[in-house]
């Protein structure tokens, strides 16, 4: 349902959109049974003529199964989300593979700062690349990222990843994120951060191998990393 | 109850026959306080309503002139949409859910003349009405009201360089506080009331389901509410001499109130939601003329996921920055509390098996509220497993999910509750007619706001964003339609509401007289005039049996009201 509208351009990415289907299918059994079952009582004990009520207390055991056994299944369905929701949570936040490269993510009222290690593979060095509201990255290599904010939450959100983290001032957080196909997307933040929350926009920009070095090649020769800067 | 009157001082019965004007801006009796709540909780939620239509407005036609309020700066819809949250919970579903039906309702439900310490209930209205004061005050100060979001996450909330909002997001921060303060003192009262004054032989198992669910609420409220005013102390000082609790610069912390405001914050959903459940019930049982099916397990239930309910918090982090390792945990508590959430709406449902259902009016909101509450209930599961959450999180999928619980919470329980014991309340009938046209012309266009917003939270969209027209995923034709769609329905259901205020008003001066029993129920408040006057019995009624006994074999009323002796 999700990616009928918004692509699936991560490698976990999927396992996402298959949990949320495992979770869609289990409580929706649950809630059309429910609803079947409300309006079908519903329209049977309708009040008619003659007619009197059952008296039950509910705490009869032939009754009372009515409520347990589904109550039990429940639990059930509950096991098997919890499963499934734990593993994806530990492939995308938990486990961090290693990477092929890291940028930094920093968020400030009310703009997105990428810093990307230049020609020397290093970050924090003088050769790094940094650009505003638009993240390059390579296709098919894992990029760790470091977040970190500025003045207050911020939260990094590429829904065509289906990733989110909070950024936290006085803290830098580290996560991943691999992507599968080129193409331009969102970059949201997701955390409201003052007046310009609405503006704080960027887009990620997954480039082929050779788009991605003709790009490094272009912006990192020092003047032009210095001009990016600002 | 008789005892009660004589050993606790009473102010009320000095002034027995008086009716005069401090009566009723200074009560004491319950029944009065009651609907001073009732009706300011009234008032907020036609604030609260007009500021979701002011901001729906902007989202369906971002940049228009919105008729009586004018173009919405991005300024303020973020006080828009944070105000909308504070008082839809703080000054519209606490008020009329615990404190308007708590008072209303306890005394006469339990059988005795007034609350134990009058004064205090009187003090707590007195708060509740300052803080009412001081939120209406923060909208109009230089720079305007707060908007950071009901939750008011730290940094933005404590520093007014961050915010723009110096003296907004003070006022707010205040007014919620006294809040707190108000709820306590009526907290208190209600659960000491209901345990020492009880009508002679009224068991615990023999209490109204209704009145321990406020009970069960208000002990979970006082609970919860601690660590939140603790930390509300701290925002107030970072705010205003300039202490740095959450400010990682001097070692603070932001994230120390988010742990804070959701150990209260999520108890504080199922305070407000186990009044609306136990209204509910007692709506239900008495238009299908069944007993409760399974009171007992009912009531533990609710105890149980009240208990349940102070493990979770932290489900609202899961991406905030915390230790990975702790979504693990509390995806497990989350997920387990559906368990006795699940319990009580398949009760729920078993009621009906065997009745003999009536649709009058407050029974078509008892029954919605089970079948919409449904839709928020099993949406929530998907929020609460922290692998779908990574997406879901702060998208409108969160936001229609919580509208599903909190709409049927504070709206249709509020609706079934306030058409069934208006009776009671104001010794008339409500149109029963008007009342179904107001059901459905309520019922329907909320279903068309919130079922497309799940669509464009699924689809991406997040919250708290002015426009999207900066955002080329989301500002496609079909997303900005149904944000279309979801603002007129927003607009119809708000003017189908004329249609009760109508109905309400008239119904209190013009409506049939009720009698003591109109809907022929079997609890103590049915069993009084209407209205009851002061004091509320004429003599104190004995109670014989449990709340609910309705078709007993061998009588040949349907019906046996619990003070009649057997």
């Amino acid at each position: 349902m999700i990616e009928s509208h918004l692509p699936a351009v991560s490698t976990y990415a999927k396992d996402i959109d298959s949990l949320i289907l495992l979770i869609g299918v289990l409580v929706g059994f649950w809630f059309f049974v429910c609803q079947g079952m409300f309006f079908w009582l519903m329209f049977k004990f309708r009040a008619r003529e003659g007619h009197r009520t059952t008296y039950v207390t509910g705490e009869e055991k032939e009754l009372a199964r009515w409520v347990h056994i589904p109550h039990y299944l429940v639990l059930v369905c509950d096991l098997f989300i919890i499963v499934g929701a734990v593993r994806v949570w530990y492939d995308v936040k938990q486990n961090l593979p290693e990477p092929d490269a890291t940028v930094r993510v920093i968020g400030q009222q009310w703009a997105w700062t990428f810093v990307q290690p230049g020609p020397d593979g290093q970050l924090d060095t003088p050769d790094d690349i940094r650009t505003v509201d638009n993240l390059h990255i390579e296709v098919g290599k894992t990029y760790h990222y470091k977040l970190e904010s500025k003045d207050v939450l911020h939260n990094f959100s590429v829904p065509v990843f289906r990733l989110k983290q909070d950024a936290v001032p006085g803290r830098v957080i580290t996560g991943w994120f691999e992507a599968t196909r080129t193409g331009e997307f969102d970059i949201q933040c997701a955390e409201i951060c003052g007046i310009g929350h609405g503006i704080m926009k960027g887009r990620i920009k997954i480039q082929s191998p050779e788009e991605h070095s003709a790009w490094m090649a272009q912006n990192s020769t020092p003047a032009i990393a210095t001009a990016s800067a600002e | 109850m008789a005892q009660s009157a004589q050993t606790v001082p009473h102010g009320g019965h000095e002034h027995h026959e008086s009716h005069g004007l401090s009566y009723y801006l200074f009560p004491l009796d319950h029944k009065i306080i009651g609907m001073q709540y009732l009706f300011t909780g009234m008032f907020m939620a036609l604030i609260g309503g007009f500021f979701a239509y002011a901001f729906r407005m902007q989202l369906a036609f971002p940049g228009m002139s919105v008729p009586f309020f004018g173009v919405v700066s991005a300024g303020e819809y973020n006080s828009l949409v944070t105000n909308h949250g504070s008082i839809m919970i703080f000054w519209v579903a606490m008020p009329v859910l615990i404190a308007a039906f708590g008072n209303f309702l306890i005394p006469l439900m339990i059988g005795c003349d007034d609350m134990v310490f009058p004064k205090v209930n009187r003090l707590s209205y007195q708060i509740f009405l300052l803080s009412v004061i001081v939120l209406i005050t923060s909208f109009f100060v230089p720079g305007g009201g707060f908007g950071g979001a009901w939750t008011a996450y730290p940094p933005l909330s404590a520093n007014a360089q961050y915010s723009l909002t110096p003296l907004g997001s003070t006022l707010w921060l205040t007014a919620v506080a006294l809040e707190f303060v108000a709820f306590l003192l009526g907290g208190i009262n209600f659960v000491t009331t209901v345990m020492n004054s009880r009508a002679p032989g009224m068991k615990l198992y023999d209490i109204p389901i209704v009145v321990w669910m406020i009970v069960i609420a208000s002990i979970l409220f006082t609970a919860s509410v601690g660590p939140l005013i603790a930390g509300a102390v701290m925002l107030f000082m970072d705010q205003v001499v300039g202490t740095q609790f959450y400010d990682p610069a001097a070692g603070g912390d932001p994230v120390l109130w988010q742990h804070l405001f959701w150990f209260f914050g999520h108890p504080e959903v199922y305070v407000v939601l186990l009044p609306a459940m136990g209204i509910t019930a007692d709506v239900m049982v008495t238009f299908a003329r069944k007993k409760l099916f399974a009171y007992r397990t009912v009531l533990y239930t609710a105890v149980g996921t009240g208990v349940l309910s102070f493990t979770v918090w932290a489900h609202h982090q899961f991406i905030a920055g915390i230790d990975p390792r702790m979504a693990n945990v509390f995806t497990i508590t989350t997920l387990l509390i559906s368990i006795p959430i699940a319990e009580m709406c398949f009760v729920y449902i078993a009621t009906l098996y065997g009745g003999s259902i009536t649709f009058k009016t407050p029974m078509l909101w008892a029954l919605a509220f089970v079948a919409e509450f449904l839709i928020g209930g099993v949406t929530g599961i998907f929020l609460g497993a922290s692998g779908a959450d990574i997406y879901f999180h702060d998208t409108y999928f969160v936001l229609a999910h919580f509208h599903y619980t909190f709409f049927p919470i504070a709206i249709i329980a509020v609706y079934a509750g306030l058409t069934y014991w208006f009776p009671k309340m104001f010794g008339r009938m409500m149109n029963d007619t008007l009342g179904k046209i107001h059901f459905w012309g309520t019922i329907i266009p909320f279903n068309m706001i919130f079922l497309p917003l799940f669509l464009l939270g699924a689809w991406g969209q997040h919250r708290r964003i002015y426009s999207y027209q900066n955002f080329p995923e989301l500002a496609g034709d079909t997303m900005q339609n149904l944000r279309i769609l979801a603002t007129l329905s927003l607009v119809t259901m708000l003017l189908f509401q004329l249609v009760f205020l109508y109905n309400f008003f008239r119904s209190m001066f013009k409506g049939e007289k009720a009698g003591k029993n109109p809907w022929r129920a079997t609890t103590l408040e049915w069993t009084t005039e209407s209205p009851p006057g002061h004091g509320n019995w004429k003599e104190m009624p004995t109670v014989y049996r449990g709340p609910y006994e309705y078709g007993t074999p061998g009588r040949d009323q349907d019906f046996w009201p619990q003070n009649e002796p057997s």
